[in-house]
């Protein structure tokens, strides 16, 4: 199941593992990405802890945990190739790969049609 | 409701990112930054400056007078040449920093920032009572392209009915381009070596896409101002508004070799003499991050625990693959490898400070 949040993630929960990127309206407003500095395979987060800070020409946006758990992968290519995230935020600029220890608490996550009119009211 | 150039529906066509600079709607981008820097480091990058102020001082007094208002030494330039310059008040801090063409002892064109160009003309004019010279600001019907890139003089001889490479670094000539009547100088905010076109603004258009056309041949980029920063940032070219401004003096920026201090008379003389004196409290250093993030402009910098300067500019440079910066420290910590930390939103940053220019590309100096 796909996820957002207010602040701009996304959160594809499969099982107990979950992959997160940011939005493509949030690469939008952000602009080029130029770098990003990926956590390392292992660390420990909890929901709502800063993961990566994306850096773009114009400015840079943390990205938060949208639930807990454990790195267990990171997209090297953004390593290489950030642009991925202009690109494809959604698809191939993913993040990381979370491991949670249980059922990820979803309940404050939002849905596609929710996400929209949060957008919308940004504008 | 914002200015646009001739050269705005082109910039639309191109599907340029357009934001606003200074008053005036122009493109951030027109595709990846990155590909249109490396565009112009290793090709050619077409840039629309027609933003940028075309202001002329005409009559006996010209160079007198334009003499008067630069720092750097406008009498000395032979008919053809040009020197770049701040403009400074009478306490040495910068009212803007431009070019001077000299065209012949009646003639002078300073070519200014976009955001100062009223401020400019204001204040020159303010400066001109006993001389007899003329001012005239031209821009609205001027519209400037920059063609910038080694290969620049290669390609744009394709079209030129001028003998491009008789014109050095730093001078300037009239003639034909594409058959359109150009103003074309050897100069540049790039670093790269490359020309700078001033042609009138109702031939913009058959010019803008012919250079397209030409730089296509060659895997050359329309070019946005978010390319154009980052290239001067690279080469560590001054920013009006962020690197020199009303605050600050060329002395403390990296600008000495600009003010003429063996000049009998130039606006700011007396309070630059005196800063030379006394010695300068701050300079303007260029630092590379250890630990990755980019500063940006106000960001504050410190050793230990002090706080001894902020950011001017920051960047990451697509051509040297780091994160840098520049700002002002206390004179005192300013020494190349000297440790510094950066507070990048609340958090401090390593970093250390390194010789400018960061880059230096094609330019032919």
């Amino acid at each position: 199941m796909k996820f957002y949040t207010k602040t701009h993630e996304w959160i594809d929960i499969n099982g107990n593992k979950a992959k997160m990127g940011i939005t493509n309206h949030a690469q939008k407003a952000l602009g080029d990405v130029v770098f990003v500095d990926l956590p390392d395979v292992g660390k420990e987060l909890k929901k709502g802890d800063t993961i990566i800070s994306v850096e773009s020409v114009k400015a840079a946006s943390d990205v938060y945990a949208p639930v807990s758990g454990k790195v267990i992968e990171i997209n090297e290519t953004l390593k290489e190739k950030p642009e991925l995230i202009n690109e494809d935020a959604e698809g191939k600029g993913w993040i990381l790969i979370l491991e949670c220890l249980s059922n990820p608490d979803t309940s404050d996550l939002l849905d596609e049609e929710g996400y929209k009119k949060i957008v919308e009211v940004e504008g | 409701m914002m200015d646009r150039t001739p050269l705005y529906e082109e910039h639309i066509r191109l599907k340029g990112k357009m934001v606003n600079f200074a008053g005036w709607e122009m493109p951030l981008q027109y595709g990846r930054i990155n590909e249109e820097v490396m565009a112009v480091r290793n090709s050619v990058g077409i840039f629309d400056v027609s933003h940028m102020g075309e202001i002329y001082i005409e009559g006996k007094d010209a160079v007198e007078f334009a003499n008067l208002l630069v720092t750097n030494d406008v009498e000395s330039l032979k008919n053809k040449q040009i020197c770049y310059t701040p403009m400074c008040y009478e306490n040495g801090t910068i009212v803007d920093d431009l070019l001077v063409y000299k065209f012949k002892e009646r003639k002078v064109l300073m070519v200014v920032n976009a955001s100062n160009t009223n401020k400019d003309f204001e204040w020159i004019s303010s400066k001109a009572k006993g001389f007899d010279i003329e001012i005239l600001n031209r821009s609205p019907e001027i519209v400037q392209i920059a063609f910038q890139g080694p290969k620049a003089e290669a390609v744009l001889s394709q079209i030129s009915q001028i003998a491009l490479p008789e014109i050095h670094y730093y001078h300037f000539t009239e003639g034909r381009i594409n058959g359109i009547r150009s103003l074309v100088s050897r100069t540049g905010y790039t670093g790269e070596d490359g020309f700078e076109i001033y042609i009138d603004k109702d031939a913009a258009i058959p010019m803008w896409r012919k250079l397209i056309e030409i730089a296509k041949q060659i895997k050359g980029l329309p070019c946005g101002l978010a390319t154009r920063d980052i290239l001067r940032f690279e080469c560590s070219y001054m920013l009006y508004g962020n690197d020199i401004d009303s605050t600050t003096t060329p002395l403390e920026a990296p600008l000495k070799w600009t003010v003429k201090m063996n000049k009998e008379r130039f606006i700011g003389k007396k309070a630059l003499e005196k800063q030379i004196q006394e010695g300068i409290k701050r300079k303007l250093i260029g630092f590379e991050m250890f630990d990755r993030s980019i500063p940006r402009h106000g960001c504050k910098i410190f050793q230990g625990r002090e706080e001894i300067g902020y950011v001017t500019s920051g960047n990451h440079s697509p051509t040297l693959g780091k994160e840098l910066g520049m700002g002002y420290v206390k004179k005192q910590f300013a020494k190349h490898g000297t440790d510094i930390e950066v507070e990048i939103r609340g958090k401090r940053k390593k970093a250390k400070i390194v010789k400018l220019p960061f880059y230096k590309g094609s330019v032919k100096s």
